[in-house]
């Protein structure tokens, strides 16, 4: 049955059997009544305008029959609820702790070694983790559904998530509290990798990236980054106006900011836009967008903002 | 013409209505006397429960910010705040006196205490007003820190329910003049008092939580 | 004017033009102009839903940008609840029949009846006036996101508040009517179930509404003045702003369904030539439903930070409101048994209510195990189960109770068949629109989505396609309501409920004389010795 996604965790399999429970409870009820409603529409049709019908008015066995089950399962439900969500929620002792940083329309990750990600999280398997999480602006919230975990993330206050992973591979995170125009797009991928691999990215030997983009031309290694780092969340490449200017035609253009100056957009502009877009002196906000972009100071090697810049000179 | 007709039909909408409404109630007397306290009674439920609304806020940010709450409370002018707590009082009672009054026909009485009611919540705003434009002259506003939003959103709150409550004595006192209360006919008065009183309640309430903090 | 007095003369004649409906205290005239009110907006936020469910054909953009779409589900959520579905039923039927049903001429303050629904009118008024900058933040207008948007947030929540009073004042209206109106021997255990479910549905109204109306005033407040109460900025709480909300929006989801259920409650019997089944249960659970309904409005924010004993807590009692409603299901059921059932339209939208309410309430019970909302919460399976219970519910009970008092408000018939042909069309659309939502959220699909995911296409697509089968049945619905047969009898169902002994439509002063009434409001069927 694949009506549930992926599992991916300990805490996967606990949320499952709950729905599994659930549902049988659920489709055995429906059933039931289902049958005693069409049983009783047909075996009591009415047959003539003066039926004769018996005035029962109630009937204690059958209704404290009907109050005792349902309340019955219901105990059963909570229970099972109430147990795996202490689990979830009791941090292991020792877990790998991650701050994760909402914005919109991006989500960043801090890790213990300094080792700062942006949109794509790193966790090693079978190893407890925790993450630290707040936001910048408006409510956010952390959902991977191959975990089956989910936590609203708030300004000026900590919340947190606890999951082990058990599988390797590449999942989905999502944006689940709506933040706004690219709400949909405020997407991150969450990479489960082995032990082995997780030392060698943890140890900043980031072969494996370089590997990735081996024999690629800039601009084809830009365009990727232009999805997986988040910037297609505003800035669209076909022209049309986001939370930020198009990148359509955007090198060479003259670009006009929000206290008056203009400069031509070259290499170096779309470099301190980058890294410092909104804090001036360096920060230029163009006109008519708001300040609101996030720094990527940090969050992109220097051979990739150059990838970018190579990639934004083919849009035309 | 056609629309200053319309305009006066919504401020005096009895005038447009089927003649039974005004004439002949379909409800005896008794029915509606005990009708209208219910009515009001859940009405006042309703104003308590907005208040509390803003209790509950208050009562959560002074739980976290103790010494914010200490600080702007010592701020405030308890000399008027008391002032204005006794006038509130004070004129609850006068309320209080007019609605006995009408239940033994002594209009004159009536007339005098709603005066004065009147006149003692015309002082309390006045000196809200003193208040408020101190704090403003002193660059403390809503916004100012939490303490701050709450205390002129609750007391913003509540003058306003004092303006409301002005205007409906208002109209009661205009209506005494005009001969429509006596001793079989006060109901008016007496849900006007009921509201008057919840407006006094709720003040005796604020006053010690935002004056009188630590 | 006509003469008042003149009781050959029914409540739709007495009286013509736009001042003598609009200026009415005549409570029927006031409930079918809230039906209508309520139609119009109810029409106008499916279409918005139309649209939502076009977009989502294909994966990115299909017609609409992603502002439009995020201000068309903000449009959407906020006219059908607090245009529609709040007042709802309420208002419209519950104006209409609580009088007929208690034996009385009017509401107790039928002034106050009237200016209940101008207040409707103005607050709906301001609502739609902010579609000149119209507002994105969805219907729960969580902040921080509504205090930094730049769109016309204020307009709403003052229409919303505004919208309150209405609330508010039929509430007491209501509560008052039924305690100082009710014709002589007719006792508290003789009243029809539809009024004791609008007497739990006025407490809520009055009790709940002062809450979100301070709420909004805050947000208001918050936008105009910054106070900072929810803007986590300056120091304040944005879960704060969700607790008072939901305070209010919980207990309007039995706002919105305990009508409903007082309709079912009325339709089976008639349908079934039975008493009801275990009047008491049913009275006395939707009392329980209110008060627990006031107790568990934590149930919406076990993702949103609080903490974790507070979530415990309301988990336990989301169950405890979960009894009361199953005992209504199975009581509602066997009220058919052993009778002479007839399966009228007004009965099949009552017995469809029974079956998708029932669904909608057993996938609360996933949404109300802890572990697993985790995983649900804000995703589609909580759109399919808000609108099982919402559609499934209140508008199929609305349905019903359309087709059912149609001879008595409108003094004719319409074409059983054809409505009977809209109902299929109606059940079906409306199951392969919502059923499809509820893989697509076990799957994570994430609700307020502008764009999704290619794995999720084919599911959203059915979805999309029901809509379609939905609107046709809703036109036909409309097109045979609006095609009267003949007229109708003063009784055609053959009814003992006060409100059918009277002519159709009723005369304006409903009685002539104040019946007394004898027996109960289900004195169906012969006595004999019950069977076990």
């Amino acid at each position: 049955m694949d009506w549930l996604p992926t599992s991916a965790s300990t805490f996967a399999p606990q949320v499952d059997s709950i729905l599994w429970l659930v549902t049988i409870i659920s489709v055995v009820s429906c059933i039931l009544v289902g049958f005693l409603l069409i049983y009783f529409v047909v075996k009591y049709r009415r047959r003539s305008d003066n039926d004769q019908t018996p005035a029962i008015t109630h009937d204690s066995f059958l209704e404290t029959l009907w109050t005792v089950i349902p309340t019955i399962l219901c105990i059963l439900i909570f229970i099972y609820g109430y147990v795996y969500y202490d689990k979830y929620t009791t941090p292991t002792k020792g877990a790998y702790e991650i701050n994760v940083t909402a914005q919109r329309w991006s989500w960043s990750f801090a890790y213990p070694n300094g080792k700062k990600t942006f949109n794509e999280l790193y966790v090693p398997i079978n190893k407890p983790v925790r993450l630290v999480m707040q936001s910048k602006d408006v409510l956010h919230s952390f959902f991977v559904p191959a975990f089956r975990v989910k936590q609203d993330v708030i300004g000026n206050r900590y919340t947190f998530i606890n999951f082990t992973p058990t599988k390797e591979g590449v999942f989905d995170i999502y944006c689940t509290e709506y933040c706004g125009i690219s709400h949909s797009d405020m997407l991150a991928k969450v990479h489960v990798v082995s032990d082995i691999e997780y030392a060698k990215w943890e140890s900043g030997d980031s072969a494996d990236v370089e590997n990735a983009y081996a024999g690629m031309a800039p601009d084809k290694i830009g365009e990727q980054l232009y999805s997986s780092k988040g910037c297609v969340a505003c800035h669209s490449i076909d022209g049309a106006n986001g939370v930020g200017p198009s990148w359509k035609n955007l090198f060479g253009l003259e670009r006009e900011f929000i206290d008056g100056t203009k400069e031509i957009a070259d290499e170096n502009y779309i470099k301190t836009s980058i890294l410092y877009p909104v804090n001036p002196p360096q920060g230029k906000v163009v006109k008519g967008y708001a300040p609101v972009m996030p720094s990527y100071q940090g969050l992109l090697s220097d051979s990739e903002i150059t990838a970018i810049i190579e990639y934004i000179k083919t849009i035309k | 013409m056609q629309i200053m007709k319309f305009i006066k039909s919504l401020a005096y909408p009895s005038e447009m209505l089927p003649p039974i409404v005004e004439e002949e109630s379909h409800f005896d007397p008794e029915t509606e006397h005990s009708a209208a306290k219910l009515g009001m009674w859940l009405f006042l439920a309703t104003e308590l429960l907005l208040f509390g609304g803003l209790f509950a806020a208050y009562a959560i940010f002074r739980a976290k910010y103790p010494v914010m709450f200490a600080e702007g409370s010592a701020n405030l002018d308890v000399v008027l705040g008391s002032v204005n707590t006794v006038i509130l009082i004070f004129s609850s009672w006068t309320v209080a006196v007019a609605v006995t009054a009408i239940q033994e026909n002594k209009i004159k009485l009536v007339q005098v205490m709603l005066w004065i009611t009147l006149i003692c919540a015309a002082i309390f705003g006045i000196n809200k007003y003193f208040e408020y434009s101190y704090k403003l002259s002193n660059g403390i506003g809503p916004g100012t820190d939490i303490f701050y939003s709450i205390y002129f959103a609750a007391t913003g709150v509540h003058m306003l329910h004092v303006f409301i409550g002005m205007a409906v004595l208002g109209v009661i006192l205009k209506r005494t003049y005009e001969g429509r209360y006596s001793k079989e006919k006060f109901t008016a008065i007496e849900i006007g008092g009921l509201y008057w009183h919840l407006v006094d309640l709720i003040w005796i309430y604020l006053f010690p939580l935002l004056y009188l903090v630590g | 004017m006509t003469d008042h007095h003149d009781f050959d003369k029914n409540y739709l004649e007495n009286g013509k033009g736009f001042k003598s409906w609009f200026f009415t205290v005549d409570h029927k005239r006031l409930g079918v102009m809230y039906l209508w009110a309520i139609g119009v907006f109810f029409v106008l936020a499916a279409i918005a839903s139309f649209l939502i469910r076009f977009e989502h054909l294909s994966p990115g953009q299909t017609i609409i940008s992603a502002q439009t779409y995020n201000v068309l589900f903000t449009l959407h959520g906020a006219v059908m609840v607090f245009l529609f579905i709040v007042p709802g039923v309420a208002a419209s039927f519950g104006n209409f029949l609580i009088p007929l049903m208690i034996g009385a001429r009017d509401v107790i303050f039928p002034k106050l009846n009237l200016y209940s629904f101008w207040i409707y009118c103005a607050g709906s008024l301001i609502l739609l006036l902010s579609l000149a900058a119209p507002v994105d933040t969805g219907w729960t207008f969580y902040t921080p996101y509504s205090i930094d948007t730049g769109t016309n947030v204020i307009l709403v929540t003052f229409g919303v508040f505004v919208l309150g009073f209405s609330s508010i004042l039929t509430g007491i209206n209501f509560i008052v009517s039924m305690h100082k109106l009710r014709a002589p021997g007719l006792t508290w255990d003789r009243l029809p179930l539809f009024c004791w479910a609008a007497y739990a549905t006025s407490l809520l109204q009055v009790l709940a509404t002062p809450v979100v109306g301070i709420t909004l005033l805050l947000l208001i407040g918050e936008r105009y003045f910054g106070l900072g109460f929810f803007d986590p900025a300056k120091g304040g709480d944005p879960v704060l702003f969700q607790h008072f909300f939901w305070f209010y929006s919980h207990p309007a989801v039995y706002i919105m369904i305990l009508p409903a259920m007082g309709i079912i409650s009325e339709v089976i019997p008639v349908f079934s030539r039975k008493p009801i089944f275990g009047y008491k249960a049913i009275a006395y659970s939707s009392l329980a439903i209110a008060l627990i309904s006031f107790l568990v409005w934590g149930h919406h924010m076990f993702t949103s930070g609080q903490s974790k004993l507070i979530n415990i807590i309301f988990s336990v009692i989301t169950f405890a409101v979960a009894v009361p409603t199953a005992i209504k299901v199975f009581n509602w059921l066997w009220t058919m048994y052993k009778g002479s059932v007839e399966l009228s339209a007004a009965m099949l939208y009552s017995l469809a209510f029974i079956f998708l309410f029932t669904i909608g309430g057993l996938t609360g019970l996933f949404l109300g195990a802890l572990a697993a909302d985790v995983h649900l919460h804000d995703t589609y399976f909580v759109v399919a189960h808000m609108h099982y219970v919402m559609i499934g519910g209140t508008v199929f009970g609305l349905f019903s109770a359309i087709h059912f008092w149609y001879p008595k408000m409108w003094g004719k018939m319409f074409d059983e068949f054809k409505a009977k042909i809209a109902f299929t069309l109606i059940f079906i659309g409306f199951n392969i629109v919502f059923f499809p939502q509820f893989i697509l959220g076990t799957q994570g699909m994430p609700r307020r989505y502008f764009n999704y995911a290619p794995e999720f296409e084919t599911l959203h697509q059915l979805s999309t396609y029901g809509t379609w089968i939905l609107g046709v049945g809703f036109i036909y619905m409309l097109y045979t309501l609006f095609k009267p047969v003949g007229a109708a009898d003063s009784n055609p169902y053959r009814s003992v409920s006060l409100e059918w002994q009277m002519p159709s439509p009723p005369p304006t002063l409903n009685f002539k004389e104040i019946p007394t009434v004898t027996t109960s409001t289900y004195d169906y069927g012969t006595k004999v010795e019950q069977e076990a």
